[in-house]
């Protein structure tokens, strides 16, 4: 305890509450206020409304969703894999190898992912492997996107988990194969659930590499957020975000759940 | 099976009742025959992490390396060469000229243009701003949820993780509702004051992104910095608390050196971020506030000059890269 004296400690708490509250509760209130409004002059909104959210779910707002969840679930489900072949073939390799594999894996954090958005067009868009105009680019480029924190939060699970299991395993015979897929796997079960989680959070929400490289039948919920502010229709905008918020926030509620059921396993 | 067995103990015990050659790890053949079986256990104490795992130098097993070939062959195929394609073509001056030998042409034209130097300018001390913005705000926030408790406060911590895990963008969306020039708190001053409009003009000046950043990305800060204060011993506080030490002689000299990693470490990545936003520069809309993604994204989108993309492009790549390894660098060296 830091602050022993009552005004000391009230003091404190109204500064968090002075900093916290307008800096980070407010945005998202703000958000699911106009969300629900058809105007907004003044000091609050006005005209309560739920109209937003009945085109936010219909036409091309609800194609922009499905598209969104697809190329959510194929990329984390793919960068999933990538990611933790990496993270697991990285950790047996000596310090060295593994250093190099950490450095090429953790690159796509650092480039920024306009960047890669524009690498993904340049080299998708020539006669080798022609993919420009398709879905494919787009869940290719959130693949290499989301690899990155994959690998990062497997390989971080690998280190800590404790060798004596898999020791055990080997020592009673179990082949390497076996010990992967009947020891390693299911311990890492509740890292893997919570990188997917992550994955899936990350590329629901992201927009610089989509906005490079988006064909105009593939329009996932940010780029259509965009669009739709852009015009100035920015309440339309908010139920979209409120609708792209509440799909992550379930989709990582389940996963956290199925997290819980695996850690008692 | 024994609780008391150590880490290397049931590999050691292992080879006693079989065969010398038939490691429990491997196919039987696999192994150099006449391996002495005293030896395992003295290599499973030098490296008690994979005691079991069979020695590389064996002839016919597959290296281990073998396994990590295809992800990196996936990653090379999807990052690596798409990657290069960029550093290449930012040498040619001609869009697909891809035969014209290498030239430095569209460097020196990006590197003279005024478009560039600004928004090289802008993004640096933007992303400075913010990450000393964060740094600070993100210190005083942790110090208060992990040494003030206050009912409520796992559930901010809650707040925080879920906050990561939204989009940049939103902030400034919300923030065109407070801070636009007819959003809440523009509202507020003239219905307080009767004046005609607002004092917030701000949102479309380089001061509205800052602002933006250091909302998102404060949480990023506040993270390492709760898992350093969770482990720091609270008797260090009591007793300095109980010698007649103030709370602010208690923060400089007792947790800020305690924190220092876990501040390096999130400032450093935060700078990065920083460095590479698009999404909240993007809503903001203005056309005073170029950084080099924005200029990357224009470049290529909306002129369609390429080559004068891939130029951009690389020098971000430069500086964010280099950042980052020195983020890593010393990330990995104050062990947060």
């Amino acid at each position: 305890m830091l602050v022993h004296s009552r005004t000391g400690k009230w003091a404190a708490r109204a500064l968090f509450l002075v900093l916290f509250v307008p800096l980070f509760a407010l945005p998202l209130l703000v958000i699911l206020a106009a969300s629900f409004a058809t105007n907004w002059s003044g000091a609050f909104p006005s005209g309560p409304t739920a109209g937003h959210y009945t085109s936010a779910v219909r036409g091309e707002s609800l194609q922009a969703l499905t598209t969104s969840l697809v190329t959510a679930l194929a990329a984390s489900l793919l960068a999933l894999t990538a990611g933790s072949w990496a993270a697991l073939a990285a950790a047996a390799l000596k310090k060295n190898g593994k250093r190099v594999l950490d450095a090429l894996f953790m690159l796509p954090v650092a480039v920024p992912s306009v960047v890669v958005g524009l690498a993904v067009l340049v080299a998708f868009s020539q006669p080798p492997m022609l993919l420009n105009g398709t879905r494919w680019i787009v869940i290719l480029a959130h693949t290499v996107l989301v690899t990155a924190f994959a690998y990062q939060s497997v390989s971080a699970a690998i280190l800590r988990l404790d060798p004596v299991y898999e020791q055990a395993a080997a020592s009673l015979g179990a082949r390497p194969s076996y010990v992967l897929w009947k020891v390693k796997l299911p311990l890492l079960l509740p890292s893997l659930n919570a990188a997917a989680g992550l994955c899936f959070a990350l590329s629901m929400g992201e927009l610089s590499a989509t906005m490079m490289l988006y064909p105009p039948d593939w329009m996932p919920l940010p780029v259509q957020i965009f669009t739709a502010t852009d015009r100035g229709s920015l309440f339309t905008g908010s139920a979209v975000a409120v609708v792209l918020m509440g799909t992550t926030l379930l989709v990582l509620l389940a996963v956290s759940r199925i997290r819980t059921r695996a850690s008692f396993r | 099976m024994r609780a008391d067995h150590g880490p290397d103990r049931p590999v050691a015990a292992a080879p006693a009742g079989r065969p010398a050659g038939h490691h429990p790890e491997r196919p039987s053949g696999a192994a150099p025959a006449g391996r002495p079986v005293g030896h395992r256990p003295a290599r499973s104490a030098a490296e008690p992490h994979r005691p079991g795992r069979p020695a590389a130098k064996s002839p016919r097993a597959a290296p281990r390396w073998i396994w990590a070939l295809p992800p990196v062959a996936v990653l090379a195929l999807g990052f690596l060469y798409p990657l290069g394609l960029v550093v290449q073509q930012s040498f040619s001056p001609d869009e697909g000229g891809t035969s014209v030998e290498p030239s430095v042409e569209p460097y020196a034209e990006v590197f003279a243009s005024e478009a560039f130097r600004e928004a090289l300018s802008t993004t640096v001390w933007l992303a400075v701003g913010a990450t000393v913005g964060c740094l600070v705000l993100g210190f005083v926030l942790a110090l208060v949820i992990a040494f003030v408790p206050f009912p409520g406060g796992k559930a901010v911590a809650k707040f925080i993780d879920v906050f990561l895990s939204f989009p940049s963008f939103l902030i400034t969306l919300a923030l065109l509702f407070i801070y636009g020039t007819v959003g809440m708190a523009n509202g507020v001053w003239t219905d307080v004051t009767g004046a005609a409009e607002g004092p917030f003009h701000f949102l479309t000046t380089p001061w509205g992104v800052l602002l933006a950043e250091i909302t998102y990305f404060t949480p990023f800060v506040m993270r390492p910095l709760l898992a350093a204060f969770s482990q720091l011993d609270t008797a260090q506080l009591e007793v300095a608390s109980s010698l007649g030490a103030k709370p602010a002689r208690i923060i400089r000299q007792v947790i800020l050196p305690e924190a220092l990693p876990a501040l390096a470490a999130g400032g450093s990545l935060v700078l990065v971020m920083c460095l590479n936003e698009f999404g909240i520069v993007l809503f903001t809309g203005a056309k005073g506030v170029t950084t080099l993604p924005m200029l990357v994204y224009s470049k290529a989108i909306l002129e369609s000059d390429y080559p004068a993309a891939c130029v951009v492009a690389v020098v971000n790549i430069a500086i964010s890269v280099g950042l980052y390894s020195l983020y890593r660098v010393v990330s990995r060296r104050v062990g947060a």
